[in-house]
């Protein structure tokens, strides 16, 4: 027996086992909410795990930089997981061809519009040259994004947090908004959902519908090509 | 599953290597999905390349199994707004506002042009 229960949560509080832990066991309790809610837009498990996880490190007076020695093992799959991208790709690739007009042309028009509304506004609401930079690539996902941010000399980490926040966004507001303008072209509605918000998009899409999902993984994935060549460019042109 | 996590990240490697080494403006990962889509494209008209990982679905299998718990993978950089909550108490509002506004008017742009896009051309194969 430890002498000092206050000793072992001082060891396990410092190991990467107990955040790591964490990090996974909140996001299956909000994951199976989210199921049990039949996939309700509000029940966002990536919301909900943030502000569970984020409250505990509070409370416990955890820094973020101990938290993270836990929670890297997951965070470092991002870019494998964006190489993955590549086998939705490939495996739709009839499918993509087929439709390559439409989804090259809303790629475009999705992409610049994502990053030239961003900027505009943030320069409308006179915020700081350093958070535009942070913000230009949030509709990209996380691993990309924070690339993109780190090339401009802005600030990675709140790159990923802005990337989570539109994503969150994105995936609570893409389903009421489709239905209200009424289009049921799922194939349209996830593209725009992968290129709005990439990963967090994309999961919510293939809970609506496998079309949707599998449009969202394709935006998401060109998304990536056509925003880390841009952002550079409209950074250029827009930021004072 | 270990050759085809092997093959996912050597394409990751690779990406990064070239990036770094040519100073590209871009993030490897991107170049290592495009490394990946050229290998299974590549495998379907060479017979020598069908072997390990790219053999039976291993590295589709495993992309999959990645790719399921997606949004799993955006927790770490999310619960970061902790360290942002000074900026947060400053410019919170706008930038959530910015960042609400943003999504909406792009996934609109988005879906709208797809429409119009894919009308388009389904009209201009009605009237040849």
């Amino acid at each position: 027996m430890s002498e000092n229960p206050f000793s072992l949560w001082v060891y396990l509080s410092q190991s990467p086992l107990l955040w790591l832990t964490v990090t996974l066991l909140v996001y299956a309790v909000t994951d199976a909410v989210s199921l049990a809610t039949e996939r309700h837009p509000l029940a966002n498990p990536v919301l909900h795990s943030i502000w569970i996880t984020g409250a505990f490190l509070l409370v416990t007076g955890t820094s973020y930089t101990t938290y993270f020695e836990g929670a890297q093992f997951v965070h470092f799959l991002l870019g494998p997981a964006t190489v993955a991208l590549a086998v939705p790709l490939y495996e739709n690739r009839k499918v993509v061809v087929a439709a390559i007009l439409p989804m090259l042309v809303a790629l475009v028009a999705g992409s610049i519009t994502a990053i030239i509304s961003v900027v505009v506004l943030a320069e409308a609401a006179g915020l700081p040259r350093g958070v535009i930079l942070s913000l230009a690539p949030k509709s990209v996902t996380a691993g990309v994004a924070m690339g993109i941010s780190e090339s401009l000399h802005a600030d990675p980490s709140l790159t990923a947090v802005s990337v989570v926040l539109t994503g969150i966004m994105g995936a609570i507001i893409v389903t009421p908004l489709m239905n209200w303008t009424g289009i049921t072209d799922f194939r349209a509605r996830g593209f725009a959902a992968g290129i709005a918000a990439h990963g967090i998009g994309t999961a919510r899409a293939f809970q609506v519908d496998a079309v949707a999902g599998v449009f969202s993984g394709i935006a998401m994935s060109l998304n990536a090509l056509v925003t880390s060549l841009l952002v550079p460019l409209a950074v250029t042109l827009l930021v004072r | 599953m270990i050759a085809s996590l092997s093959l996912i990240l050597l394409c990751q490697l690779i990406g990064e290597v070239f990036v770094r080494g040519l100073g590209l403006p871009m993030p490897g990962p991107v170049i290592g999905l495009m490394l990946l889509l050229l290998l299974l494209l590549a495998r379907d008209r060479f017979s020598l390349l069908v072997r390990g990982p790219l053999e039976g679905g291993g590295v589709e299998n495993a992309s999959r199994a990645l790719l399921a718990n997606l949004s799993l993978l955006f927790v770490p950089a999310g619960v970061g707004v902790v360290q942002q909550l000074d900026l947060l108490a400053e410019h919170g509002i706008a930038i959530i506002v910015i960042l609400a506004l943003s999504v909406v008017v792009t996934l609109l742009a988005t879906v709208a042009t797809f429409v119009f896009a894919s009308r388009l051309m389904t009209r201009g194969e009605d009237t040849p």
